[in-house]
């Protein structure tokens, strides 16, 4: 029991962060109440998707600074395929844009595995690339939405049999999210691929002497990050009804809550439900700071001392807890 | 004796990394029911050979056999399905994954491990611990008991005992002596002759790249396979008579006693005079590390004294060490350099390092220090932009050009001529002895044995973490050496 404890208590310790400053929230501003968890919920969920694709690649030892700009692709390249289309065709295009997530990721990863050349470089390189290509399909922001693909994280829930008075506290993003996490990242983290990344992420020498390929389990890494991303893109593009070809300032943020939710910047600790939590945490801290009419960029300092004050914090524990 | 057919055959195997040669032509057979060792002095191609034979590096030339099938694999993985099996000397465990999860990942049967980790000793180990909290023990034997659970046809395993404790020693050797028994093969790497002597079968032994000799273990053939690492018996070059300077002082400069620290290091005693410069023979991995790092302030001792000067000391930080005049000129070059900076920077940095210089950086007087160290030195002054694009033994230079520079006390060289010219090496020698004479006191960590004769006044050997021998430089040749660095002498914790 302990060592569970010992093992998720970073991830607990975030969970309590996250309810006391609901509880902060509600305090702040007495109405708080489904329509702004909603609102809360839409908001993070691009940074959540993102986020999640940059934990799998530091978990596995690698860093991707091309997030944000794959994420301006996939949403731009889902608006245009879906402007105007059927219900049926959205489909399609839903599906055509997550495939072409996973092959920009694979290629960020098949360039780094071949030319050997340092992560943080290409996948820099990449950034720039794959701007250039978002801009191509979409100068300016536009294109459309399947109107089912908005419903799924627009409102609260509804669930046949439960007054809407319960349901409407559950945001249908966080659900979209959890599914969609669930689905994607659950069976990898199962496989022997997901002790693939953590392995190449700890000790790349001892996972090959171990017999892992450690090439192709990189590519894996940085694809199921673009998948991510292109999720990420996606949510954007549920979230506004348009394609939005100028990134986000999702890169940044993604590697900020990575590192809060307890993945170690090296690789092979950690795991993605911390990191999501952070997510919620960063974007509740700065929905808390909007609410007290903070001065943006004083919010953006506490916010920075924060993360810095919260990850020094759990140093200190881990290092009690070493001697202990 | 006819042999049976070879289960792993290696032949003519070569290797070039760039420029060296690192093996020319190395054979290895190792027939059902055998235990092999593999020997050979340090750069011998020991571990190059041990890299290709294991599919993690590719040969250039020569074939490797398992089973009689070709198998110049290309990967760890590729060797493992042909049925070899390594147990490497560094542990190839994830650190961040629980053993059970490790297990996973090389699909090792879980039931067969835990048998054998019970029959090695280590029966409570939990499935759930994270590797990273193990000690260094528990994970060779985890290491052993994986490779063992998989049941390899060969089985490799380089050095395996190091780290272990002597009872678990026992119980390793006794089963791996079983899994030969049992008409496997075992290619067995150790510096250890007494282990050699109770399991194997033959010796094969390396010599600059090339399998010099194959020969049955039996009573006093010591003697024979440390001929055969050491070749024909190398003549050695004159040495200039100089003046031992013990006598300037009583109270030795660096007075060591009964060292100690993490597992390797375990009880070093030592005494290093005004003007002389003491050599350290040790194979890998004997302590010889831990020795230096303590010196210099890098590591704690657990036990044992340090006294300089008389006075006792205890390091907290290398600048302790430095204050106190200990500096250490570390074996790996990109340790010690600013790679990106110029030489001149490079010498002028020690100067600087002390507090109470944050004003302006008096240049006549540094220019003038520095550009008397190059000299000295004859460092190739052409490429002195960065000290990145100098040869490795210029580099060396540049690293002991900045203490000379400042005035040294006591230096501490660890392995100072590793991989560097020959002409560069002489220079070596000099300054070493220029600075011993003008009362420096040098302890000279060398891998190799001849430099003993050519660059020491004396030499303690290290074996086991323990100093085994002292040798006067005139009685240093490389045969004496070496067998006492394989522990082949009995005068143990003799004081230098």
């Amino acid at each position: 029991m302990m060592r569970l404890i010992g093992g998720n208590g970073w991830t607990i310790g975030l969970a309590v962060l996250l309810a006391l400053l609901l509880v902060a929230t509600k305090a702040i501003q007495p109405d708080f109440g489904p329509s702004g968890l909603d609102n809360l919920a839409r908001s993070a969920l691009p940074f959540a998707l993102a986020t999640v694709g940059m934990a799998i690649v530091v978990i596995a030892g690698g860093i991707d600074l091309s997030v944000a700009a794959m994420m301006a692709v996939a949403s731009v390249t889902a608006a245009v395929l879906m402007d105007g289309a059927s219900d049926g065709q959205a489909v399609f295009a839903v599906l055509a844009v997550l495939l072409l997530g996973l092959g920009m990721g694979a290629l960020n990863g098949a360039l780094i595995v071949v030319t050997r050349v340092p992560d943080i470089v290409v996948t820099l390189a990449m950034l720039f690339v794959w701007q250039g290509v978002a801009l191509l399909i979409l100068n300016a922001p536009g294109g459309g939405a399947a109107p089912w693909l908005r419903a799924l994280a627009v409102g609260g829930v509804t669930l046949p049999g439960v007054p809407p008075a319960f349901t409407e506290w559950l945001p249908r993003g966080v659900v979209f999210l959890a599914v969609v996490v669930a689905a994607v990242w659950l069976p990898i983290r199962r496989s022997k691929l997901g002790l693939r990344f953590y392995a190449i992420g700890s000790d790349p020498q001892a996972a090959f002497r171990s017999g892992v390929s450690v090439g192709p389990t990189r590519i894996a890494a940085y694809a199921v990050c673009g998948l991510f991303a292109a999720l990420g893109g996606l949510s954007v593009t549920m979230a506004t009804g348009i394609g939005e070809p100028i990134p986000g300032p999702y890169l940044l943020a993604s590697v900020a809550a990575v590192v809060l939710g307890g993945v170690v910047l090296g690789g092979g600790r950690g795991g993605i439900l911390g990191p999501i939590l952070a997510v919620f945490v960063l974007r509740t801290v700065r929905m808390d700071l909007t609410l007290l009419s903070v001065d943006p960029n004083v919010a953006a300092i506490v916010e920075g001392t924060i993360m810095v004050a919260v990850v020094m914090f759990g140093a200190v524990l881990a290092t009690r807890g070493r001697r202990g | 004796m006819s042999p049976p057919a070879a289960l792993l055959d290696a032949t003519g195997v070569a290797k070039r990394f760039g420029a060296v040669l690192a093996l020319r032509d190395a054979s290895l057979q190792v027939a059902p029911g055998q235990v092999v060792a593999l020997m050979g002095a340090n750069g011998a191609g020991k571990s190059t050979f041990v890299k290709i034979l294991t599919g993690a590096l590719k040969p250039d030339a020569g074939h490797v056999r398992i089973k009689g099938q070709d198998s110049t694999v290309a990967s760890p993985a590729g060797a493992r399905r042909s049925g070899l099996v390594p147990v490497y000397q560094e542990p190839s465990l994830i650190p961040d994954l629980s053993v059970a999860d490790n297990l996973r990942l090389g699909d090792t049967p879980v039931d067969r491990f835990r048998h054998w980790v019970g029959a090695l000793g280590l029966p409570g180990l939990r499935q759930d611990a994270l590797i990273r909290t193990l000690p260094l023990a528990s994970l060779r034997i985890v290491d052993l008991a994986r490779a063992l659970a998989v049941e390899p046809d060969v089985l490799l395993l380089d050095e395996l005992t190091a780290a272990l404790p002597t009872d678990l020693v026992e119980r390793v050797l006794s089963v791996v002596r079983a899994q030969a028994d049992a008409g496997r093969a075992v290619i067995y790497i150790s510096h250890r002759f007494t282990e050699i002597a109770a399991i194997c079968d033959r010796a094969t032994v390396l010599r600059d790249g090339q399998t010099v000799g194959d020969v049955a273990i039996a009573p006093g053939i010591e003697d024979t396979i440390v001929e055969m690492m050491l070749g024909a018996p190398v003549t050695v070059a004159a040495r200039s008579a100089r003046a031992t300077g013990a006598a300037a002082s009583d109270a030795p400069r660096l007075r060591v006693r009964g060292l100690a620290t993490g597992t390797r290091l375990t009880d070093v005693s030592l005494d290093l005079r005004q003007g002389e410069v003491l050599g350290v023979v040790a194979l890998e991995g004997q302590g010889q590390d831990e020795l230096f790092d303590v010196l210099a302030g890098n590591r704690r001792a657990t036990a044992g004294t340090v006294e300089v000067n008389g006075k006792p000391v205890a390091f907290r930080h290398p600048a302790d060490a430095i204050a106190a005049g200990l500096t250490l000129v570390p074996g790996d070059r990109a340790h010690a350099l600013l790679m990106q900076r110029s030489v001149r920077e490079n010498i002028a940095l020690p100067l600087l390092a002390r507090l109470g210089t944050w004003g302006a950086i008096p240049i006549g007087a540094e220019r003038s220090r520095v550009g008397a160290a190059i000299e000295r030195l004859q460092i190739d002054t052409r490429a002195q932009g960065e000290v990145r694009r100098l040869s490795g033994g210029n580099q060396q230079k540049v690293t002991i050009a900045r203490w000379i520079a400042k005035g040294v006390q006591t230096l501490l060289l660890f392995d100072p001529t590793r991989g560097i010219d020959i002409r560069t090496k002489q220079q070596i020698y000099v300054l070493v002895r220029e600075l011993a004479d003008q009362g420096a006191a040098v302890l000279f960590y060398t891998s190799e044995l001849a430099e003993v004769r050519m660059a020491c006044d004396r030499a303690v050997v290290i074996f086991g973490g323990r100093v085994v021998d002292v040798i006067d430089a005139a009685d240093a040749d490389e045969p004496t050496l070496l067998r006492a660095a394989y522990g082949l002498t009995a005068t143990a914790g003799v004081p230098a």
